[in-house]
């Protein structure tokens, strides 16, 4: 009984995470890059699915040209190249560095730099008044001294 | 601000990777006569609607009768891509609900269809005289939406002749 439910669970899971379409791979290597192609890839007509996820026909279409382009040994550059020369960069799910999305990319950093700058002159500026603060303390002291020196005296 | 204007974004619309680019090659047998074989060259010549649809896809049905009224009234060259159709399915449609395509190209396996970044029927695109793809918009040619195309295509062929 046990053996059974082992078995079962297994089959049951292996058909989870199996993609719709099998394909056969000249290695595994191939195999590797043909599943973390279609993992990043972003499905052009489902909002947020990526081509290994996705049961449409155009998603089925695309991970047929991404296994024709692995099984031929191109590049994976070649490939999203490929991918945005007709469905934009809509499909890539880590946007390139390009003159719309640099401030994605370093806009955080460019953020992080102005905090620091602005909590540095502030750091200084509270150093400098308590500097200020502490004079005026002096100087209050000895009035305070002279006073009570006065107020001894008579 | 940003997330004001992010809300008012449409995100199921995409700009085309290909606006201003020629019409991707191909060599693909014409709908009605497969003896025939068109290729990009076909499609230039004058400023044209080229209109990826199919019999699966029921917006195309939706659009047609406004396709055979510009045809018709306008004047206007429309080409065809058959997308991923029967060839029977698709000569009976036209039978049926008349032909309002110059050239139908039909596009079994959808090869011409992924060249052109295709991801739904009906595509509706606007070529220059040259063949380039001047503009595109994705889902069904309305009252409205021709308004917008001929208003492209009268800019184009402005330019052309300029």
């Amino acid at each position: 009984m046990r053996l059974v439910i082992v078995i079962f669970t297994l089959l049951f899971s292996m058909a989870a995470t199996a993609t719709i379409d099998t394909y056969e791979f000249k290695d595994d290597a191939t195999r590797e890059r043909f599943q973390q192609l279609t993992n990043e890839l972003r499905c052009p007509k489902c909002q947020n699915q990526n081509l290994a996820g996705s049961n449409s026909p155009i998603a089925s279409d695309l991970r047929r040209e991404i296994y024709r382009m692995v099984e031929d040994g191109q590049s994976d550059g070649q490939i999203v190249d490929f991918m945005v020369a007709r469905y934009g960069e809509f499909v890539l799910y880590r946007p390139r560095v390009t003159g719309n999305t640099w401030i994605l990319w370093y806009g955080p950093f460019v953020l992080l730099a102005i905090g620091a700058v602005v909590l540095l002159m502030l750091t200084r500026k509270r150093k400098k008044t308590a500097v200020i603060d502490k004079k005026l303390n002096e100087q209050d002291k000895a009035r305070l001294a002279t006073l009570l020196d006065k107020g001894k005296s008579k | 601000m940003l997330f004001w204007k992010g809300l008012q974004l449409d995100p199921t619309e995409l700009p085309s990777a290909l606006l201003d680019k020629p019409i991707p090659e191909f060599s693909l047998p014409s709908l009605l006569d497969d003896g025939r074989m068109l290729t990009q060259k076909d499609l230039q010549g004058k400023p044209a609607l080229l209109n990826v649809w199919a019999t699966w896809c029921p917006t195309c049905k939706q659009e047609h009768a406004q396709l055979n009224k510009i045809a018709r009234e306008e004047g206007v060259a429309i080409y065809g891509i058959n997308y991923k159709d029967d060839r029977g399915a698709a000569k009976e449609w036209l039978r049926r609900y008349r032909d309002p395509y110059v050239l139908n190209i039909y596009d079994e396996q959808g090869t011409l269809g992924l060249d052109l970044g295709v991801y739904g029927a009906p595509e509706t695109y606007v070529l220059d005289a040259q063949g380039v793809i001047r503009y595109k918009h994705v889902g069904a040619v309305t009252e409205k939406v021709w308004l917008k195309l001929r208003t492209v295509m009268q800019q184009v062929s402005t330019e052309s002749q300029g």
